[in-house]
């Protein structure tokens, strides 16, 4: 599928025909994809398409049977310090004496083995970090005690406080509210480029992304393809990976991608692919 | 060993093991090994008890399983279920080992108590450990369906109007039942392995829930009859031979299938 | 307040090596504990006491010294239960369950082979209550240095257990070896347990190790003053528990000592019960209801 590289630097991530199985299933094959640093890209697919596969693979959890995934040109190892991840929800009991501040400072120094008294400037830091994902109102209260939407922005600000280049976040907007959505989108928005983090994040449907998103991947059937909106969200590209005749539907700035039970037949013609409703 | 003194022993032991095999299958599927631990413990304090005050240890036996169960299932609404069963499982203790030094309790009685006694149920225990058995069955029997529901997909239950904490604690005392029955024969620290190992095994080799609990049952008669034979032959604790096989049984189950079944 | 203390307990020699011992393994096992509480594994810790008894009815068995037994068949415990153990909660307690079987399945047979080889009464009583009152000196030297060695190592790996206790994928994420971790916890959970095993018997140290870190989880608001409560709340129910023991002497004619192990226990449910007292007029009761893996 097709992949524009319009930068003279090396990306940050580049993931070259790239195939994983799991279990002697099959997952994605073929895969290519980059993404350069500040980018904001969304990895939208239905359940079961792959995407955590593909956040599984980056984050060097899972192998992958063939071709290469590169972080700063070099394969990637597990627990890049490049990469950071925000999972989709974790249950955090609600007696547990943590508070938001104490999550976020263990994004800096969680993994460290041995004791060691937690500097000014650590805490500079956490409370800097809480600012950008304006959670100093409920910094101090127990993290079990969180709203989802709460607990959210902490864990952004659990991984951004090591500063990352990339940021992976797991199906962030499921479960929200359309107007939490736009909020999160807004803020994550604004933490890449205050902070120069690319952002890569994993959802079912795209419309609320495509104001920020730079670049889409799109994962169905086994296949991905990756570019710009305008590159990727077209008839002739989505059918070939659906395998399905898939139409395409502007309304009103939004995109629906409506597929029918036709099989493929001849190429739809993307000079008239689009009905357009102003 | 198939005198007319050991029948007694093949009785109770068949009950015991028909009952814990049924019974185990829901504690493995439910998660409840921490609590088919406690109970007996806590059966075993009321044998102190029962002892010290001069009453029938049955009743002692009975009595404290069923309180312990009551405990724990409703401070299990407030508290996580594993601290409400650790705390539980220590107050019935620290209560036990309270009788047991305030009372001249001749030693090989406590070992009974703890590890077992292939004799331990008389023939005028005979009576009561059947009829109790009977009641556990027929209440089990009961519960089976709301049982099951509340184990397999507990949400969907409690939209159904099932009443979660009313099972549990339903449950929970079939468990004290036939903990009290089991306690004489297998001793307080080995009866929940009669209910943990030969049904784990079961669930790991069997899908389906009848099948498995056949199955949990059929484990169990083989355990405790061979731990009876065993017991009599070398002269040796039945506790042992109960909680070696149901290691046995259930690292045989793991090894035999690789892959664990995620649901009964 | 000389009511309280009944004659001779400040002179006795005794007394003090058990307030000694006494203070160390409190403290230890609350630290450990806390992290035994956070972790879901309270049926672990207590299996771990049940499978320390194993190895001290062994080590009897054998001639051997008794510290080696119980902490030798803790560490085997947490070895096998790890090794058998499944990710998922209710397979990890199923492992649990199986080990313990087998070993009071052991302790069975050695403690019925003890009996018949020697002619010493109150054998299973002594390893499964213990008594803090005939701990040695020499002992308490042992138990003080693995207390210091378990501390130390704990204070290793605090973070990323603390970590990999909170969420598992975010401890993964930022490459914590999560199951090394668990590894190591695990048989210094087994160490704590053991050594609190041998001072207030196997059985009954679950409830240093389970009790005064659920209360002060229950109220602390920041983990470090949360491990420093349980530390409080340990010690002070087993000095209290040495107290009333001792005193129990005096208060029956027939001078039969109620076991200390017996109020140790009451002091910690009632330090449980004013924790959850002040926890539910602090703040609002926590949901049960957000127990991932519950019963029902």
């Amino acid at each position: 599928m097709t992949d524009r590289t319009h930068e003279t630097t090396q990306p940050l991530l580049e993931v070259r025909d790239a195939s994983v199985s799991v279990n002697g299933r099959d997952i994605v094959r073929d895969v290519n994809f980059s993404i350069n640093h500040g980018e904001f890209t969304g990895l939208i697919g239905s359940n079961g398409a792959g995407k955590t596969t593909l956040f599984r693979v980056i984050l060097g959890l899972q192998d992958h049977a063939s071709g290469k995934v590169l972080v700063h040109g070099e394969p990637i190892s597990r627990a890049n310090r490049s990469i950071g991840y925000v999972p989709q929800k974790v249950l955090f009991d609600p007696d547990l004496p943590i508070r938001a501040r104490d999550l976020v400072a263990l994004g800096a120094d969680g993994q460290r083995y041995g004791l060691r008294r937690r500097t000014r400037a650590l805490h500079d830091a956490v409370d800097e970090m809480l600012d950008a994902v304006d959670a100093r109102a409920f910094a101090d209260r127990r993290v079990g005690g969180l709203s989802g939407g709460e607990q959210q922005r902490v864990l952004i600000a659990h991984a951004l406080i090591s500063r990352p280049e990339l940021l992976l976040l797991d199906e962030p907007l499921a479960n929200l509210d359309p107007g939490s959505v736009e909020e999160i989108i807004a803020l994550l928005h604004r933490v890449s480029q205050q902070q120069r983090v690319a952002i890569l994040l994993s959802a079912h449907e795209m419309n609320p992304l495509l104001p920020v998103m730079d670049r889409v991947i799109y994962v169905a059937n086994g296949h991905v393809a990756s570019g710009t909106t305008d590159e990727v969200v077209r008839p002739s590209v989505l059918s070939a990976l659906y395998g399905h005749h898939v139409d395409v539907l502007r309304v009103h700035g939004r995109v629906l991608v409506v597929a029918t039970a036709l099989p493929i037949g001849p190429t739809p013609n993307d000079a008239h692919p689009e009905f357009v409703v102003e | 060993m198939f005198s007319s003194f050991m029948t007694n022993a093949w009785l109770s032991g068949t009950v015991v093991a028909l009952l814990a095999g049924a019974v185990g299958f829901f504690v493995v599927v439910r998660g409840a090994s921490f609590a088919a631990h406690a109970i007996p413990n806590g059966a075993f304090a009321g044998a102190a008890g029962a002892y010290l005050v001069g009453v029938n240890p049955l009743v002692g036996l009975v009595s404290f399983a069923l309180l312990s169960a009551f405990g724990i299932g409703v401070t299990s609404r407030r508290v996580r279920n594993d601290v409400a069963t650790a705390l539980a499982l220590v107050a019935m203790l620290a209560l036990g080992a309270a009788f047991l030094s305030a009372s001249l309790i001749y030693e090989p009685t406590i070992n009974a108590l703890l590890f077992g006694e292939i004799l331990g149920v008389s023939s005028a225990q005979l009576w009561p450990v059947l009829v109790l058995g009977v009641a556990s069955v027929l209440a089990l029997g009961w519960l089976y369906r709301p049982l099951v529901f509340t184990s397999v997909a507990p949400e969907l239950a409690r939209a159904r109007g099932v009443n979660a904490t009313v099972v549990d604690v339903a449950f929970l005392t079939v468990v004290a039942l036939v903990t009290a029955l089991t306690v004489p024969v297998v001793g307080a620290l080995l009866t929940f392995s009669l209910m943990i190992g030969p049904p784990a095994a079961s669930r790991i080799l069997f899908a389906r829930p009848g099948s498995a609990i056949a199955g949990s049952v059929g484990l169990s008669l083989a355990t405790i009859w061979v731990s009876i034979a065993a017991s009599y032959t070398f002269n040796l604790p039945i506790g042992f031979f109960v909680g070696a096989i149901g290691a046995f049984l259930y690292l045989s189950a793991r090894l035999l299938v690789r892959r664990v079944p995620s649901t009964p | 307040m000389s009511w309280l203390f009944e004659p001779g307990w400040w002179a006795n020699g005794t007394v003090r090596t058990a307030l000694l011992v006494g203070f160390v393994v409190a403290l230890v096992s609350a630290i450990v504990g806390v992290f035994a509480v956070l972790r879901g594994q309270s049926f672990a810790g207590h299996a771990l006491t049940d499978v320390a008894t194993a190895g001290g009815a062994g080590a009897f068995l054998f001639g051997l010294a008794p510290l080696a037994g119980f902490i030798g068949g803790g560490v085997i415990g947490a070895g096998a239960m790890d090794a058998i153990g499944v990710q998922r909660v209710k397979g990890r307690d199923i492992a649990t369950g199986v080990v313990l079987g087998a070993a009071m399945g052991l302790a069975a047979l050695f403690l019925f082979l003890a009996a018949r080889g020697s002619s010493a009464t109150g054998t299973t009583q002594l390893i499964l209550f213990g008594s803090i009152f005939t701990v040695g000196s020499s002992t308490l030297v042992q138990v003080a240095w693995l207390s210091a060695g378990v501390l130390a190592a704990l204070a290793v790996i605090a973070r990323p257990l603390l970590l990999s206790s909170l969420s598992p994928e975010l401890a993964v994420a930022r490459g914590v070896r999560v199951r090394a971790v668990s590894l190591v916890f695990m048989v210094l959970l087994a160490v704590a347990v053991g050594m609190s095993a041998i001072v207030i018997g196997a059985i009954l140290s679950t409830a240093l190790l389970i009790g005064p870190p659920a209360s002060a989880l229950r109220v602390a608001t920041r983990f470090v003053a949360g491990v420093a409560l349980a530390a409080t709340l340990g010690v002070l129910a087993t000095w209290l528990g040495v107290l009333f023991a001792y005193d129990s002497y005096y208060w029956f004619p027939s001078h039969r000592a109620l076991p200390v192990s017996f109020f140790v226990v009451v002091v910690v449910l009632v330090e449980y019960v004013i924790a959850s007292l002040a926890r539910r007029r602090g703040a609002a009761p926590s949901s049960p209801a957000l127990e991932p893996e519950g019963w029902t």
